[in-house]
């Protein structure tokens, strides 16, 4: 099958191939590299030490999608690893066991730092206790992220990790990068951020449009992709939200849907929010699932797991260091469940959705805890009808396809019969049994 | 006449239902579901038909009578027989392939012997049965032609020679799935009339308009205006995707038919159990199913009746004699009956521990209700499973624990729940 590849979707390789020849090569440019996680991290800090960042997640979904993580997590579960640990984890070592080949076939570089920025999700701490046996002569940052229990950003929680950040994480860059900590350099990189995040929105909005020119969820890992990784906080970036911004007006203008691997969406009969990140393993298949139903996602919040930017927050160098405080803060998984809540009733409403799926993730607590409740809350507030499905990030012996499809029949076919009811319809004989 | 016809080929049974133009069910078929789905699928719209003709038959007569003359009794004994002799039918077609798979045993002088043995029992184990089939004890629409026959089979041998045991229990085993497997043709017309030859008393077709009726019945043509099936298996069924519907829409349909006042439906299955909520107008609003595992399904219940050599059916009768419910903590089907054996070897009594077997299945079905948003009045609670009274008493005493006082709706249908909202949605499809 020809995959119809946009400008930018080829940039964004691009960028990735950068990034990847980059850190095969920093024995010769003699760069320190910075192991952290997607949640709350600190890009625009690292490279304002000029040190690289790897995202040891996004090697584990991209071993997913390459069909490489049932061999890295039988690895680890060889190495004493329970089959109830997150798959990410097991298969990031597995990975590294097996000599750190990263996703475009180059060996990744050992960590110099790991930087364990605690956002959301309580598994952090022990995946980098983990690595820290791996790699015992890499320094580390820890930054702790309170979750936002009360509801709000607290001054208190903004002062804890401001002074986590000034007293250890800048300390610890200076020390292994030998450089001096450059508020200015930091801050430019913080404007180039705010102007990506301002076209990601707008982007993301696009989807109060019908038909939807974007697809929220399958799509929409491609659309966070520069941002939640390595790049936010460059020109290429930003760039790459300009070209992407042109395509999705350009869709606008003429009445298309998203590209599915098959080429523009044809029909869109169904409008969804999906709370859950997807599955990797079987990322095609499961898109397919949707796109051949006629279903785009106009909304999803694992697109707001490395920064929700719909409520206002943009990095800003006005004060960096307390800018990248609120943003660690505000990421998706650091909400409390009412926020969620209200974060996904917003999208349902603002982008007209007809149905809500959760695809809830069998090995990710931090994601799937409260995840029943959120449902049932957002069916009863709005009267949306629901679904539910089960898979993993990239553990392949927890996607079944029959159940999964079983499912899905029955939700979209509930969706229809809500869409083509009319009152009156319901009236059944009362005698139906003689 | 225009009819619409519903198919719910589960993992376990499969069943048809037939309702007329404005919704009535006038037929219900049921059989066990086996490894050629066609075949299972066609047996339960045969029943369903010859059933609706016996429906049709009956407010015909009812009708031409003015109620003077009760038809009811008339019409199940010509039921009873009419199963009767679709059952004998199998029957001999069953025992003609146990001879012939006598006949290819190597060693000849077994080949003799059981073909002997299978000579002697046979007569009497048909002669048993009819008896049965004519006073109503057993009939085709709640005991399957396999059931029947083995246990009739099992009986007889036993009290034969025991050291041909094994080989005449290879024998049924080798000779059922082919003879299951294979599509029969049964003509209507035909055997009605060698059902009433069966009946003891045939004075009531005289000065009356019965053979006139019957006559138009027989002729009437059934085949469906349109169709929908669902179930586990529907993506199997020779339909085309059109005919085919989610038996979670179906089952919901179904219970909020029957039911109007239904908002929440447990369905138990074979092996699967489903949690739905319905809204008003019994449109689906939310689902659970439970995913990788069929413990607490109606396949336990077949899988602990197994372990302890007796029919599912008996399996409620005994747990309602309990003193109390053994502590069965297992949620795994395979580990029950580990538990099971402990039980029984420590001296508990079966009842006891059948008992706590039935509320572990009822607790699992309430985690998935809790999942799918809880227990909303009406409660209505559908599936094979349903028919099972110790599973309905700790349904009903968990819906009050849990959710207070609640109307809980269970039907003696309850089975062709799933069948008949198929067989509604073929009926209202503009």
């Amino acid at each position: 099958m020809d995959i119809q590849k946009e400008n930018s979707m080829i940039k964004q390789k691009h960028m990735l191939a950068e990034q990847f020849i980059e850190l095969s090569q920093v024995k010769e440019t003699g760069k320190k590299v910075v192991y952290t996680f997607v949640p709350g991290n600190l890009t625009e800090l690292i490279y304002a030490f000029d040190m690289l960042p790897v995202y040891p997640e996004i090697n584990s979904l991209q071993s997913g999608m390459r069909q490489k993580s049932k061999e890295y997590i039988q690895e680890a579960e060889d190495m004493g690893y329970s089959e109830d640990v997150c798959s990410y984890v097991k298969c990031d070592i597995g990975m590294m066991l097996q000599g750190n080949i990263g996703p475009t076939g180059q060996q990744l570089p050992n960590p110099d730092i790991l930087l364990l920025s605690y956002t959301g999700c309580f598994v952090f701490m022990k995946w980098f206790e983990n690595l820290k046996q791996l790699y015992p002569n890499a320094e580390i940052a820890m930054l702790h992220i309170p979750y936002q229990e009360s509801g709000k950003i607290e001054a208190n929680a903004v002062k804890y990790i401001k002074d986590q950040l000034i007293n250890e994480v800048i300390p610890t860059f200076e020390k292994v990068s030998g450089q001096k900590f450059d508020n200015d350099k930091l801050g430019e990189k913080m404007d180039l951020s705010a102007k990506a995040e301002e076209l990601l929105i707008e982007i993301f909005d696009s989807a109060e449009n019908t038909p939807s020119p974007i697809d929220a969820y399958f799509g929409g890992v491609y659309y966070i992709g520069p941002i939640f990784t390595a790049f936010r906080g460059s020109e290429d970036c930003l760039e790459y939200y300009q070209e992407l911004l042109k395509e999705v007006n350009y869709r606008v203008a003429n009445k298309l849907g998203p590209i599915t691997p098959e080429g523009y969406m044809k029909e869109e009969k169904f409008r969804l929010v999906v709370e859950g990140p997807p599955n990797w393993t079987h990322f095609r298949g499961f898109w397919k699932l949707f796109y051949d139903m006629g279903a785009v996602f106009v909304g999803s919040t694992y697109t707001r797991v490395g920064g929700v930017y719909d409520d206002g927050f943009r990095h800003s160098s006005n004060d960096s260091i307390k800018s990248m405080a609120e943003y660690c803060l505000g990421c998706y998984t650091n909400r409390n469940i009412p926020q969620r809540i209200d974060l996904i009733e917003s999208f349902i409403t603002k982008y007209k959705a007809n149905g809500f799926l959760v695809n809830s993730i069998k090995s990710c607590n931090s994601f799937s805890a409260g995840q029943l409740v959120m449902m049932r809350d957002l069916e009863e507030r709005l009267e949306i009808p629901v679904g539910f499905i089960e898979t993993d990030l990239v553990d392949p012996r927890y996607y079944s396809y029959s159940n999964i499809k079983n499912r899905l029949d029955s939700f979209f076919q509930m969706l229809d019969q809500r869409q083509s009811f009319n009152i009156g319809d319901d009236i059944v004989p009362d005698d139906v049994l003689t | 006449m225009n009819v619409f016809l519903g198919i719910d080929l589960g993992s376990t049974t499969s069943k048809a239902v037939i309702v007329d133009k404005d919704g009535h069910i006038i037929g219900r078929g049921i059989t066990n579901t086996r490894s050629n789905y066609e075949v299972a699928a066609q047996i339960a719209q045969n029943e369903a038909e010859f059933n609706s003709r016996f429906t049709l038959l009956h407010r015909r007569l009812k009708t031409d009578s003015n109620g003077s003359f009760d038809w009811g009794d008339i019409i199940s004994q010509l039921e009873n027989r009419f199963h009767y002799l679709q059952y004998r039918y199998r029957f001999y077609r069953l025992i003609e392939v146990m001879f012939e798979n006598a006949a290819l045993l190597e060693n000849k002088e077994l080949s003799g012997k059981v073909t002997t043995l299978l000579k002697k029992i046979q007569d009497d184990m048909l002669i048993d049965v009819e008896e049965k089939f004519l006073n109503g004890a057993i009939s085709l629409s709640s005991d399957f032609f396999r059931d029947i026959f083995s246990t009739g089979y099992m009986q007889a041998i036993q009290d034969e020679d025991k050291s041909y045991y094994d080989q005449l229990v290879a024998l049924y085993d080798r000779s059922i799935t082919p003879v299951e497997n294979e599509k029969l043709n049964f003509d209507f017309a035909q055997l009605a009339e060698e059902a009433i030859e069966l009946l003891p008393e045939k004075s009531f077709q005289e000065d009356t308009d019965f053979r006139k009726n019957l006559d138009e019945v027989e002729l009437l043509s059934l085949e469906p205006t349109d169709y929908i099936g669902t179930g586990y298996g529907r993506q199997l069924l020779p339909f085309e995707e059109k005919h085919i519907k989610s038996e979670i829409l179906c089952h919901a349909m179904g219970a909020h038919a029957v039911f109007p006042g239904t908002r929440t439906v447990l369905d138990i299955g074979g092996q699967d159990t489903k949690a739905i909520q319905v809204d008003k107008y019994g449109l689906v609003t939310s689902f659970q199913m439970n995913d990788r595992c069929a413990a607490g399904c109606g396949r336990y219940l077949g899988y602990i009746a197994d372990e302890m050599s007796i029919s599912v059916g008996e399996l409620g009768p005994l747990a309602m004699n309990a003193d109390y419910e053994a502590n069965i903590c297992s949620t795994c089907t395979v580990f029950a009956g580990a538990e099971l054996r402990e039980y029984l070897n420590l001296g508990e009594k079966k009842e006891n521990v059948l008992a706590g077997l039935h509320k572990a299945i009822v607790q699992r079905a309430f985690a998935l209700l809790a999942r799918s948003g809880g227990v909303r009045n009406e409660f209505t609670f559908t599936g094979g499973v349903a028919r099972n009274q110790a599973v309905v008493k700790y349904v009903s005493q968990m819906v009050e624990q849990n959710y207070g006082k609640i109307k809980i709706n269970c039907h003696t249908d309850s089975i062709f729940m799933g069948a008949l909202g198929a067989a509604l949605f073929s009926s209202r499809r503009k």
